[in-house]
């Protein structure tokens, strides 16, 4: 891919896609766009000494950015990706980027590091063919090092060539090396971050330690979307080293300890306002609907589907629900921010180095020169830190106490409470099977909660049509992107449908993908996930436990299999084993790739089986980990992962894909092992128990 | 009340002085400045600020100052000797068992823990050892495969 092709096709379009919010909410993030600097000097310095720094705006969240950007500039220069530097996520010394999610590292910062790094490498080709006389055909680059192939005593090093300056000649476009040279691209290289994770010199953003920090802990209200109107701040106030700060309807406790400045908040007493919402973690459903059902609008619409549905031999009608679920990063959100000489610094644990900076730029009412954000190892994102309330208090708070460095620090309460959720939805799908079993006559749904993305996928439908509502403010919690956002809400409700579909005909969910799938490439996948997992797929229930679901990330294709164990007197389920035939394109890092897949099936056996909000108006039930439930060890089942061989294509991002079928492909277990259907994501024990009465007895 | 307590921190003898009932992780992070020690959930549901004292992993967000007087803390810093890297933690890199590393300190201290005593575990016995500590990012196999690879190394030295 050229890069200004790639320039042009992403400045506008791609932002309004990445930033697809739960339908009905506002927009997540500023839709702010920026461009990625054409000079490759922006990317690359090169010291005197002849060290190659990679200055990039994303940020190292887990996914392994920091090593995988450090192997493509590592593949153009000749280098070891150990030798590289990386600065990461610096919004003074890096140039902009979008945010560290949706899978877009690989999809589109890559393609421009891969090329600016191609660029300085035939620019220091030149550069060393005129101090050397030789022809560039004649050289070769390794190490930090250019010698004349025919006479390798004539050398010269990055250093000597640039002399610590910045390289001025440019080339344009220069292709990256082809794939066949490539040493380091589809091979597995240590993770950069490795060492200082495993020794705990990794810093967070609340490892920072500068001196006179003062730590903030901010007064709740105890209901979301309450304010505070009045503060009795006397007790605290009293206790020794405490200061107030207050700001709006932002009041903080501050103290050089943090557990100090927790206590003294204790001792607080605010009054809030704020009207209380009328509805609860059980009516919420039902509550999306009504409140989505006068925004309704068609958004795909093919054929006719009242004809169709006359066509429809099998027809099955299906209802899927999903509950609110916490990011839950381990690291809860926290940010250090800092004024000094009219310039707000904020050290930050983010996705979006330079949506934080707008954001923050915005809320104090400053130019975007005047706020830096610099990234630190981030403890986990996953979707819930694009966006930074926390940083903004943080900054708020600093803004009224010039020089000192303030830290604010969520604790696992104000994480789960302040926390932009995966929304709650409601999917509703009518459809049919015609008589020959090979087609779909007819399907019609409509989502609730979220948009329609991603809800279809390459299977040949006679009719169809999609509606979602366009409803503001449908949330009545706090919602936001949630790992491939919108996406694994549709595929639940698709996957399950379909696995019912061909239950009710007597056809297996092999059989029936196969004769409805349109696109070679999923075609493949499927093949590749049923041989892999050594199944010879039966028309369910079979009994044994075995479920199938397909979900897409843009062009990134994923194949899921599950197998479960159902207990029918607790209605624990537990996942015996897990596979996932993925097709992202080109894999660059291929055990990184692998570790999001992985992470992936294992964070979605959670959002299946036990992670859910609870709340009651505003009120958010779940404090911390006894009640919100992030699966443990023994939740976690023997995992396959394979890729599909297909290295001739654009590098899809892994982050997302693997999200996608998970909680279907779990549902669609169940069933092969009960006969029960469940339909509402978490399928905690007493769903499954549900579920199982529901079961026709034969 | 400030209290003077003394224990021994990663080998050496520490006195600090500060309330008895302050919980350890804020003294080993903001007193003695070792952030190795991570704060998850302060309810000890979580793991990450995992230590041993006297060899024993606890959970440093609900073992106060007090508890840990005239006892041996170990904490993620302490681990590796002479700059070299404790088996649990070799593996941990080698397997690249973890990816936002949050809950990589804890993770590691409550498998050197359980190793210690039982180098020879079989899986579903490192599973009950680690089930007291979360990750979210999903390293779990990982984490299995390398406090496995561990025990081997640790055991086959014995």
């Amino acid at each position: 891919m050229r890069r200004r092709d790639f320039l042009q096709g992403v400045t506008a379009g791609a932002l309004t896609f990445f930033f697809t919010t739960p339908a009905g909410s506002a927009p997540i993030v500023p839709t702010r766009p920026g461009t990625y600097p054409e000079d490759f000097n922006a990317y690359l310095k090169i010291s005197a000494d002849g060290h190659v720094s990679c200055l990039v705006g994303k940020v190292e969240l887990g996914q392994g950015a920091m090593t995988v950007l450090a192997m493509l500039v590592a593949e153009e220069l000749e280098l070891d990706p150990a030798k590289v530097d990386m600065v990461l996520g610096d919004t003074d010394l890096c140039p902009w980027d979008m945010p560290t999610g949706g899978s877009l590292t690989m999809w589109h910062t890559a393609p421009v590091l891969r090329g600016a790094a191609a660029e300085a490498r035939a620019v220091l080709l030149r550069m060393a063919s005129k101090a050397l006389g030789s022809p560039v055909s004649g050289l070769t680059l390794k190490d930090g090092a250019i010698w004349v192939k025919e006479a390798p005593m004539r050398r010269t090093t990055f250093g000597e060539l640039v002399q610590g300056r910045k390289m001025e000649r440019h080339l344009g476009k220069v292709k990256p090396k082809p794939l066949s040279d490539c040493t380091l691209i589809g091979r597995r290289v240590p993770r950069k971050d490795a060492l200082a994770k495993v020794t705990g010199a990794a810093k967070y953003a609340g490892d920072l330690r500068l001196p006179g920090t003062l730590h903030a802990c901010i007064l709740r209200p105890p209901a979301q979307g309450q304010t505070l109107v009045t503060a009795d701040t006397a007790a605290a106030e009293r206790v020794p080293g405490v200061r107030i700060v207050r700001d709006g309807t932002l009041l903080a406790v501050l103290h050089a300890q943090p557990d100090t400045a927790r206590k003294a908040l204790a001792l607080v007493k605010g009054t809030f306002e704020g009207s209380e919402l009328d509805v609860d973690d059980v009516r919420i459903y039902q509550y999306l609907v009504d409140k989505a059902a006068p925004g309704q609008r068609v958004v795909i619409s093919r054929g006719d589907i009242a004809a169709g549905e006359k066509r429809a031999a099998t027809v099955v009608e299906g209802e899927y629900r999903n509950a609110y679920e916490s990011h839950a990063t381990l690291e809860p959100h926290t940010s250090v921010a800092k004024w000094e000489e009219g310039r707000m610094t904020v050290w930050a644990s983010t996705q979006s180095p330079f949506v934080f900076r707008d954001s923050v730029a915005d809320a104090l009412k400053l130019g975007q020169d005047k706020v830096r954000i610099i990234a630190q190892f981030v403890g986990g994102g996953f979707g819930g830190k694009l966006v930074g309330p926390g940083a903004i208090e943080a900054a708020r708070i600093a803004r009224q106490v010039p020089g000192v460095p303030i830290q604010v620090a969520w604790n696992r309460e104000e994480d789960l409470f302040l926390d932009g959720y995966r929304p709650a939805a409601v999917v509703k799908i009518r459809s049919g099977l015609d008589a020959g079993r090979g087609a779909i006559t007819f399907w019609d749904s409509t989502v609730a909660g979220v948009s329609q993305g991603e809800a279809e996928l390459s299977y040949e439908m006679q009719t169809n049509r999609y509606q979602a509502p366009t409803v503001s403010g449908l949330h009545p919690l706090k919602v936001g992107a949630w790992r491939a956002p919108n996406a694994h809400t549709n595929a639940f409700a698709r996957e399950s449908q379909l696995d019912a579909l061909a239950a009710k005909a007597g056809l297996d969910p092999v059989t029936l993908r196969r004769r409805l799938i349109t696109d070679a490439r999923l075609l493949h996948l499927l093949d590749l996930a049923v041989e892999t997992f050594d199944w010879e797929p039966a028309a369910g229930p079979t009994g044994r436990g075995i479920g199938l679901a397909c979900g897409a990330w843009r062009q990134g294709l994923v194949v899921a299999l599950a197998q479960v164990s159902v207990d029918r007197t607790t209605g624990k389920v537990k996942t015996e084993r897990f596979l996932e035939a993925v097709d992202v394109g080109l894999v660059v890092n291929p055990d990184g790739a692998r570790q999001q897949v992985e992470g992936a099936i294992t964070m979605c056996i959670g959002q299946a089986l036990s992670e859910e909000i609870h709340f009651k108006g505003g009120h958010i039930l779940d404090k911390n980990f006894d009640t919100y439930l992030l699966p443990r060890f023994s939740a976690i089942p023997r995992i396959q992962v394979v890729f599909a061989d297909n290295a001739t294509s654009v590098t899809q991002g892994i982050g997302e894909p693997p999200v996608v079928p998970v909680a279907a492909a779990l549902a669609n277990a169940v069933f092969d092992a009960t006969g029960a259907r469940v339909t509402h994501v978490p399928f905690t024990p007493e769903r499954i128990l549900e579920a199982l009465k529901r079961v026709p007895t034969k | 009340m400030d209290a003077t307590v003394s224990f021994i921190l990663n080998g050496k003898p520490v006195t600090v002085a500060s309330p008895r009932d302050r919980m350890l992780v804020w003294v080993l992070r903001d007193e003695l400045g070792l952030t190795g020690t991570k704060v998850g959930c302060e309810a000890g549901l979580c793991g990450a600020c995992t230590v041993l004292v006297d060899f024993e992993a606890v959970p440093s967000c609900s073992t106060s100052l007090g508890d840990v007087a005239g006892k041996t803390v170990l904490t993620i810093e302490g681990l590796a000797v002479d700059g070299q890297l404790n088996p649990v933690q070799k593996a941990f890199q080698e397997h690249h068992a973890f990816q936002c590393g949050y809950c990589t300190s804890g993770m590691i201290m409550a498998a050197w823990a359980f190793l210690k005593k039982k180098p020879k575990a079989t899986r579903s016995e490192i599973v009950e050892a680690m089930e007291g500590n979360l990750c979210r990012c999903g390293a779990h196999v990982r984490i299995l495969d390398a406090v496995e690879t561990a025990g081997k190394v640790i055991g086959g030295v014995r």
